[in-house]
């Protein structure tokens, strides 16, 4: 028995609470990261991560306590992203009970903030999120670059090399986000996701586009992803991360049992 | 009954607060503190050494406040210690990470890299480092911290360095990653976890549970 490919359900919180629905008949307030958390722990996520999409800036404290509260309640790794562009942004996180902080735009202003943080903190608690977008031709050799700002602002650089560098920087882990299939429904786009796996000798999750049980098994087979993370389809009700286990056993991939 | 005390080292690394949460979750008459003063530890009736990040800091955080010295005194007590992750690698004799640190040689083994073995193996690519997530423990000895806990449990682990023993007395735990290592080791009252069990959910916290209540 190996290591387990890790199935991770994201919550995006705004001021502390958690938005686009959460569905789960038994809950008593879907809006709240604590209650929908202990749910996921439950059902058996390896990891749960929350984006942190809160706009103004004297919010920011309250996912400070989202995290602490989080954390003294489920004993399963937890990862915060969204809004950590600085040390002590990392470490206020850290201190909270976040085992790892996702940095994104960040990394690309400012790439030594990766190293100073992983020298800081270590490799293991630094994940940098990828966002990636197909910038060639459907005939051509594919190509993939950065963006930032949802997938609205190019940067020129090309996804493949920024990874390698992200990992040589100090990065424990990829967070890949293809925003050509983020919020379709239609899978990951597999040709990016086993193209960076391929690239860089640290884990890759997969995230963008999960609309079925089928595509997180895609992910890890075609994709080469060490972990799949997906939002929707678990939000609304529609599988259970239990049956997301069920059915990546069923197709051979080894994944932790309860 | 009365309240025990049991100290959580503090040397200035390290997400203290999962720890912190998991003990008092599992613990039952248990005042349960984070310090950094060696007397503190010493006065504690169980310790818990915890830890992520690399060793350098790690030892010299221990021996900037005097807790190198406090954890060896704490270990001839005979009282309970557990030790986690870099916890268990600082319990060794020899770590190659960081250029090579001398560490407090409790057990009788040294620390080495996966990417190191993984290269010599020609397995470099196959297998991502650092090792992070879920893999199966064999528990390679009867022990009262793993009471109640399946034989081949999965606990969480993230490390890029692991430890290998001289002899296999001391071999509580085997993982298999590419090659097999040190998923905990114990001597005496002290018990040592390669994985993190304040992050393993159930079968971690039934671990952390054992330990409140180990009666060396």
């Amino acid at each position: 028995m190996g290591l387990a490919k890790r199935i991770i359900p994201c919550l995006d919180v705004d001021a502390g609470r958690v938005v686009k629905g959460v569905k789960f008949v038994d809950i008593r307030d879907a809006g709240d990261p604590v209650e929908v958390a202990k749910r996921y722990d439950e059902q058996g996520a390896d990891e749960i991560t929350f984006l942190d999409i809160t706009a103004s800036s004297d919010q920011r404290e309250t996912m400070v306590h989202v995290v602490e509260q989080v954390a003294s309640q489920v004993f399963i790794p937890l990862t915060v992203g969204g809004g950590i562009r600085e040390l002590a942004d990392v470490q206020r996180m850290l201190r909270a009970g976040a085992d790892k902080v996702s940095i994104n735009t960040a990394a690309v202003h400012n790439p030594e903030f990766v190293r100073q943080a992983s020298e800081r903190f270590g490799a293991q608690c630094i994940v940098v999120a990828i966002d990636a977008k197909k910038v060639s031709a459907e005939d051509e050799e594919p190509r993939w670059e950065i963006f930032t700002h949802g997938g609205r602002k190019p940067t020129g650089l090309d996804a493949i090399e920024w990874a390698r560098k992200m990992v040589e920087l100090g990065a424990g882990e990829i967070l890949l986000t293809s925003m050509d299939r983020d919020g379709t429904k239609i899978g990951f786009d597999l040709p990016l996701t086993r193209a960076i796996s391929d690239a860089v000798s640290v884990p890759v999750i997969a995230s963008g586009g999960v609309g079925n049980l089928q595509h997180l098994v895609d992910g890890v087979k075609e994709g080469k992803a060490d972990a799949v993370l997906a939002a929707s389809i678990f939000h609304f009700g529609e599988y259970t991360i239990a049956q997301a286990k069920e059915a990546m056993a069923q197709a051979g991939i080894e994944v932790r049992d309860q | 009954m009365s309240t025990q005390r049991l100290a959580i080292v503090d040397y200035g690394m390290g997400n203290i607060h999962s720890v912190h949460k998991a003990l008092e979750r599992v613990s039952e008459n248990t005042d349960v503190i984070i310090t950094d003063d060696p007397q503190q530890i010493l006065s504690a009736d169980r310790v818990m050494f915890p830890g992520v990040g690399a060793i350098r800091d790690c030892i010299a955080g221990l021996k900037s406040r005097g807790l190198d010295e406090a954890l060896l005194e704490f270990v001839k007590t005979g009282k309970p210690l557990l030790a986690i992750c870099i916890g268990l690698q600082a319990l060794m004799r020899h770590s190659d990470e960081n250029g090579g640190v001398e560490c407090l040689g409790v057990f009788p083994g040294d620390v080495h890299g996966f990417s190191q073995r993984f290269a010599d193996a020609g397995l470099y690519h196959e297998l991502k480092v650092p090792h992070m997530g879920w893999s199966c423990v064999e528990q390679m000895q009867a022990h009262p911290l793993w009471e109640g806990i399946p034989q081949n449990a999965r606990f969480y682990f993230v490390h890029s360095f692991f430890a290998e023993l001289d002899e296999d007395s001391a071999l509580a735990g085997e993982t298999v990653y590419g090659i097999p290592f040190v998923a905990s080791v114990t001597k005496g009252n002290v018990f040592a976890t390669q994985f993190h069990p304040e992050k393993s959910q159930r079968w971690g916290l039934q671990l952390l549970s054992n330990f409140s209540k180990w009666n060396v």
